[in-house]
C-alpha cells in the first residue's frame, strides 16, 4: 500500500492544455474519488497516474518515489477500465493470473493468489470461462479480480460501473466499498455519476475545466460548497439557484430578490452591500408554506415513489422541489414556499462561496 | 401486388443464378477439357461433358513433365512471400494503427504512392540490379520482389485490423507488467489472427498469379514459378489442351482453397484497405 | 522498483529517444525493403530513360539525353498503344463497375444460400490472372472453346473464328477475361460499402413514401459515392498497367491491335532488351498517370467547393 502525492501537475497536448496544475496529497489506504463533467480531465488525471499518459509539468509520487518517467508496468498499481480491457482470447483464470505470470511469479503462488480473489468476489464457477460467455456483472468482477490478485500499491479504476444497468451498478458499488474495507488499499476511482462520488469516497475531488474546485469528504461538499460549481454538481436533483443583491436589514442580512423580496440571511462578513450573488438552496430543504414568503406557479408534479419532485416556475426560472409528503402530489396551480435560513448558501460574483 | 412482389423475387434470383453461371463457366469448361480423353476433343467439342471421363492428363502433368516442379517453386515462392509480408505489414500495420510520430504521414504517403505508378516501370532497373547479385533466376530474388510489391498493402490492411482491436487492451497489459512489445505479441497479435489469415491468404495468392516478373526474371526450368511454366508450355505444345487445362486446374486449386478459407475476412480487410487507398 | 528522485521536469535522455524511435523500429524492415527493391529501382529507372541500356550490348550505357523521347514522339506504335490503353481501360472499368454494382445490390438482399452465392461469384477473383487469360483464350478458340460456335449459332458469326485472331474485335477478348475477372473487386468494395448504410435510414424513407428507385437515388447512390469514386480512381490507375491478359491471350496482336502501354513497356524490355527506351515509355506513363489523377483531385476538390 503506499500514500500518492500530486505536485502541480499540468497536462497539455501541444497548444490546448487540459490539466491547470492539480495539487493532490492522498494517503495511504484512502479511496478518493474524482468526479466532474466529461471533459473536466479527471480521466486524463488518472492515466497520468497509471503512467499511460506523459506528465507534462509538475510530478507525481507513489511511496515518496517521483514515477513521472517510469513504465506502466513498473509503478505496480492495477486499473479496471470502463470497458473492462479483459482478454478476450484467455479464460477467466488466465485473465486474474497475467500479471503475475508476466512477474513470474512462482505457479504454486499464482494459483492461489487466483483462487482467493476468485472466492472473494464469487468467480469460483467461472474461471475456465471466456470473457465472451460472461454477463457485463461478472465481467466487471473479472476486471476487478484481475486487479487484486497482485495485491498492487494503488487500485485506479476509470468509470467501472457506467456501462452497467441501474440495479447491477448499486450491487457493485456496495461490492467495491466492502472490497475496500477488506483489503484497506489506497484506491482512485473517476466517475461522472455524484452519487457513486458520494456512496464511496472517503474524500471526493470535484473537478472542473481542468481545475480542482473542491476536496473533502462526501459531507462537506453536499452541505459546504465551496462554489457554484460544486454546488450544482453535487445533489440530485441540483440545487436551486437564484440571482439577487446582498442588503443589510435592522435585523442582520439579507438577499433581495428581482421582485423586491428579502430573503433573510445570516450575514456574510466579506460581502458589502449591493453585490451581486447567487442564493443556493436545495430542492429538499425548500419548505412549502400557506404563508410563505414567495409564490411560485407548478408547471409539473414528478411522483418517484418515493418521494415527489415539483417543478416550478419563481419569477420566471425553473426551481425544484422535493418533498416526501404524498398531498404534494395535489398541489397546485400555485404554492407558497420558504427557505429555510440554515440551509441557505450564498455565493459571491466569482462564484465562490461567502461565509 | 402479392404477383408483383413474387415477379420481383424471380427476377433477383434470376439474376443471381446468371452471375453464378457466368461466375463458374469458365472454369468449368477449364475442368471439362482436362478430363475429356484427346479422341473425342475435337468430336464433342461443343457438349457439356465427355461421354468419357478420363484422368490421363492429370496423370500425365503430375508424373512426366516440369509441372510438379513449377508447382514446388510456386508454392515455396508465395508462401515465404506470404509469411514475409505479414510479419513485416504485421510491424509496420501496428506502428500506424498504434503509435502518432513526426514520419508516419510521409510513410502512409510513400505507400499510397507505391500503389500507384506503374509497376512495368520497375521491371528493367530491377533486373539490372539483381543481376549482379546472383537473384535473378532465383526463388529468393523473386521472394523479395514480391514482398516488396506487396508490403504497402498488407500494411494497410493490417492497419485496419489493428484499428479495430481496443487500445485498452494494450494499456491493460503495460498496467499488468508488460512492455508494448509484450502486450504486441501476446494480447494484440492473438486477437488479429483472422487479420493475419486474411494477409496471408491475400498476399499468397497475388504472388501465386504473379507473371511478368517471374517471365523477366526466371529463365529456365529450374526455378520457374507455375504462370512462366504453363505459358513457356503453352508457346511451345500449344496443340495438347487436355494437358494444359489439368495443369491449369492444378495451378487454380491452392488459390481457390486459400480464397475460400478467408473469404469473409477478406471482405472486411479489403474494404478497410480501399477506402483507406 | 527503487527510482531516484529527479529535480528536473525533463524524461532521462535515454527513455526520451527510446520512446521516440519505438514506432520507427517496428515500421523499419517494411520501409527499408519498400525503399530498396521500389523507390530505388523508380528512380534508377528515371535515370534509364536517358541513357543508352541494351542488355545484350557490353558498349551501351552512354547517357542519350532526350534521344528516346524524340523516338516515342516519331513511335507510331507508341500511339496506337496509347489509344488502345484508353479503349482498354475505358471499357474494362465501365463494365466491371456496372456489373460489379448490380451484383452488389443483389447480394445486398438477404436470401437463402447467399454465403455459398457469395463465395462462388467471387470466385473468379482468386484466379491466377494467367490462368483467367489462358482459360478466356481457350474459350474463345473455335478448336477448343464453345463461345464462336455460339456467336455462330446466334448469326453473329459467318462462320466460328477466334476473335483473338481478328484485329477489329480482338481487344474484346481480353476486356471480357478482365470484366469476368475484375467484376468480383468491385462487387466486394460496393457491398461492403452498402451494408455500412444504417438500415433505419430506408426505413424512414419508405415511412416517409420513397418507392425503390426514390430510395436508390436518395439514398444508396449518395451513400455509395464515395466509395465508387475512390475504387474507380484507383482501378482505372490499376488497368491501364495491367498488362498480365493481353500478354497472356495476344502478345499485343493482331498487328498491334491489343498493344497497350504497359504490354509495349514489356515488350520493349523482355523481348527486345531495350531497357533504356522502355524505361522512357515508363516515365510517360507515369506522367500521364499524375496528370489523370491531379485531374480526378481537382475536379473532386471543384465539386466539393460548388457543393
Amino acid at each position: 500500500m503506499a500514500s500518492i502525492d500530486i505536485e502541480s501537475v499540468r497536462k497539455s497536448y501541444g497548444p490546448v492544455s487540459v490539466l491547470h496544475g492539480v495539487d493532490l496529497a492522498i494517503k495511504d489506504g484512502e479511496f478518493i474519488v474524482l468526479v466532474g463533467p466529461s471533459g473536466c480531465g479527471k480521466s486524463t488525471l488518472l492515466r497520468m497516474i497509471a503512467g499511460l499518459e506523459e506528465v507534462t509539468g509538475g510530478e507525481i509520487r507513489i511511496s515518496g518515489n517521483r514515477v513521472n518517467d517510469l513504465a506502466p508496468k513498473d509503478r505496480d498499481i492495477a486499473m479496471v477500465f470502463q470497458s473492462y480491457a479483459l482478454y478476450p482470447h484467455m479464460s477467466v483464470a488466465d485473465n486474474m493470473s497475467y500479471s503475475l505470470r508476466l512477474r513470474k511469479t512462482a505457479k504454486d503462488k499464482i494459483a492461489s493468489a487466483v483462487s482467493s480473489a476468485a472466492t472473494k468476489l464469487g468467480l469460483d464457477p467461472l474461471l475456465e470461462r471466456r470473457p465472451k460467455a460472461l454477463s457485463g456483472g461478472q465481467r466487471q468482477r473479472v476486471a476487478m479480480g484481475r486487479a487484486i490478485v497482485r495485491q498492487p500499491k494503488a487500485f485506479l479504476f476509470d468509470e467501472p460501473l457506467s456501462n452497467l444497468d441501474a440495479r447491477l451498478r448499486e450491487q457493485m458499488r456496495a461490492e467495491i466499498k466492502k472490497l475496500h474495507a477488506d483489503l484497506k488499499a489506497t484506491s482512485i476511482y473517476v466517475t461522472h455519476d455524484q452519487i457513486e462520488a458520494m456512496t464511496l469516497a472517503d474524500r471526493i475531488v470535484a473537478m472542473h475545466g481542468g481545475v480542482v474546485q473542491q476536496v473533502g469528504t462526501p459531507l462537506e461538499l453536499y452541505d459546504t460548497p465551496a462554489n457554484l460549481f460544486v454546488a450544482g454538481f453535487i445533489g440530485s436533483p441540483g440545487m436551486n439557484f437564484l440571482e439577487g443583491r446582498y442588503v443589510k436589514t435592522g435585523e442582520g442580512a439579507g438577499v433581495r430578490l428581482s421582485d423586491g423580496t428579502v430573503v433573510p440571511v445570516a450575514p456574510r462578513a466579506g460581502l458589502a452591500p449591493e453585490t451581486t450573488v447567487t442564493l443556493g438552496i436545495r430542492p429538499e430543504h425548500v419548505v412549502i408554506a400557506k404563508d410563505g414568503m414567495l409564490e411560485a406557479t407548478v408547471d409539473l408534479v414528478e411522483p418517484t415513489g418515493f418521494g415527489i419532485i415539483l417543478h416550478l416556475s419563481l419569477h420566471g426560472l425553473p426551481f425544484k422541489i422535493f418533498t416526501l409528503d404524498r398531498d404534494a402530489l395535489s398541489a397546485g396551480p400555485t404554492v407558497r414556499v420558504d427557505f429555510p435560513q440554515k440551509h441557505l448558501h450564498v455565493f459571491d460574483e466569482t462564484g465562490s462561496r461567502a461565509d | 401486388m402479392k404477383s408483383r412482389s413474387l415477379l420481383l423475387t424471380g427476377a433477383h434470383r434470376l439474376a443471381i443464378l446468371a452471375y453464378v453461371v457466368f461466375a463458374l463457366f469458365p472454369l468449368f469448361w477449364l475442368l471439362k477439357v482436362s478430363v475429356t480423353p484427346n479422341d473425342l476433343l475435337y468430336s464433342e467439342g461443343v457438349r457439356m461433358w465427355p461421354s468419357r471421363m478420363t484422368f490421363e492428363h492429370f496423370n500425365f502433368v503430375i508424373a512426366h513433365s516440369a509441372f510438379p516442379t513449377f508447382f514446388k517453386n510456386s508454392l515455396i515462392v508465395s508462401g515465404a512471400t506470404a509469411v514475409v509480408v505479414t510479419v513485416l505489414a504485421s510491424l509496420s500495420g501496428y506502428a500506424l494503427s498504434r503509435f502518432s510520430f513526426r514520419a508516419k504521414y510521409w510513410i502512409v504517403a510513400l505507400m499510397l504512392i507505391t500503389q500507384m505508378f506503374p509497376l512495368v516501370m520497375l521491371v528493367a532497373p530491377i533486373f539490372k540490379m539483381l543481376s549482379p547479385l546472383g537473384l535473378t533466376n532465383s526463388l529468393t530474388g523473386l521472394v523479395i520482389v514480391y514482398s516488396a510489391f506487396n508490403v504497402p498493402f498488407a500494411t494497410f490492411l493490417m492497419q485496419s485490423f489493428f484499428d479495430g482491436i481496443p487500445k485498452d487492451l494494450e494499456e491493460a497489459a503495460m498496467i499488468d507488467g508488460a512492455t508494448q512489445f509484450i502486450a504486441f505479441r501476446q494480447i494484440i497479435l492473438p486477437l488479429t489472427l483472422p487479420g493475419i489469415a486474411a494477409t496471408l491468404g491475400f498476399v499468397f495468392t497475388a504472388a501465386w498469379s504473379e507473371l511478368l516478373f517471374a517471365l523477366m526474371l526466371i529463365s529456365g526450368n529450374d526455378a520457374a514459378t507455375f504462370p512462366v511454366g504453363l505459358l513457356t508450355f503453352v508457346s511451345k505444345f500449344s496443340v495438347d489442351f487436355g494437358q494444359m487445362m489439368a495443369a491449369g486446374v492444378l495451378a487454380l486449386i491452392p488459390a481457390c482453397l486459400f480464397f475460400l478459407l478467408i473469404q469473409r475476412y477478406l471482405v472486411q480487410g479489403l474494404t478497410a484497405g480501399a477506402v483507406k487507398g | 522498483m527503487m527510482h531516484q528522485p529527479m529535480k528536473h521536469n525533463r524524461p532521462p535522455m535515454m527513455k526520451r529517444i527510446a520512446d521516440a524511435s519505438e514506432p520507427y523500429l517496428y515500421s523499419a524492415p517494411a520501409l527499408i525493403l519498400i525503399v530498396a527493391v521500389m523507390l530505388v529501382p523508380l528512380v534508377v529507372g528515371i535515370s534509364y530513360a536517358f541513357r543508352d541500356i541494351q542488355l545484350l550490348n557490353p558498349f551501351s550505357g552512354g547517357f542519350v539525353g532526350l534521344d528516346h523521347f524524340r523516338a516515342l514522339g516519331q513511335d507510331q506504335a507508341f500511339y496506337g498503344a496509347l489509344r488502345n490503353t484508353l479503349w482498354w481501360t475505358g471499357a474494362s472499368v465501365f463494365l466491371q463497375f456496372t456489373f460489379g454494382l448490380i451484383l452488389a445490390l443483389l447480394l445486398d438482399k438477404p436470401f437463402y444460400g447467399r454465403g455459398l452465392v457469395q463465395a462462388l461469384v467471387f470466385l473468379p477473383w482468386a484466379v491466377p490472372s494467367f490462368l483467367a487469360g489462358l482459360n478466356w483464350a481457350w474459350l474463345f478458340n473455335p478448336v477448343i472453346g464453345p463461345l464462336p460456335h455460339w456467336f455462330y449459332a446466334l448469326g453473329l458469326m459467318d462462320e466460328p473464328h477466334n476473335i483473338l485472331s481478328d484485329p477489329h474485335l480482338a481487344m474484346w477478348g481480353p476486356i471480357a477475361a478482365n470484366v469476368w475477372w475484375g467484376i468480383p473487386f468491385f462487387a466486394i468494395t460496393l457491398l461492403a460499402a452498402l451494408q455500412a448504410i444504417p438500415r433505419d435510414l430506408y426505413e424512414a424513407a419508405s415511412i416517409d413514401g420513397a418507392g425503390p428507385v426514390q430510395r436508390f437515388w436518395s439514398i444508396t447512390l449518395p451513400f455509395l459515392a464515395p466509395t465508387i469514386a475512390i475504387t474507380v480512381l484507383l482501378r482505372t490507375v490499376w488497368i491501364s498497367n495491367f498488362a498480365d491478359l493481353i500478354v497472356v491471350m495476344t502478345n499485343g496482336g493482331p498487328a498491334d491491335r491489343t498493344q497497350i502501354v504497359a504490354s509495349y513497356i514489356f515488350t520493349q524490355a523482355f523481348k527486345r532488351l531495350d531497357f533504356g527506351y522502355a524505361s522512357a515509355i515508363a516515365l510517360v506513363l507515369l506522367a500521364l498517370l499524375l496528370v489523370y489523377s491531379m485531374l480526378i483531385v481537382l475536379l473532386r476538390q471543384t465539386m466539393l467547393n460548388k457543393g
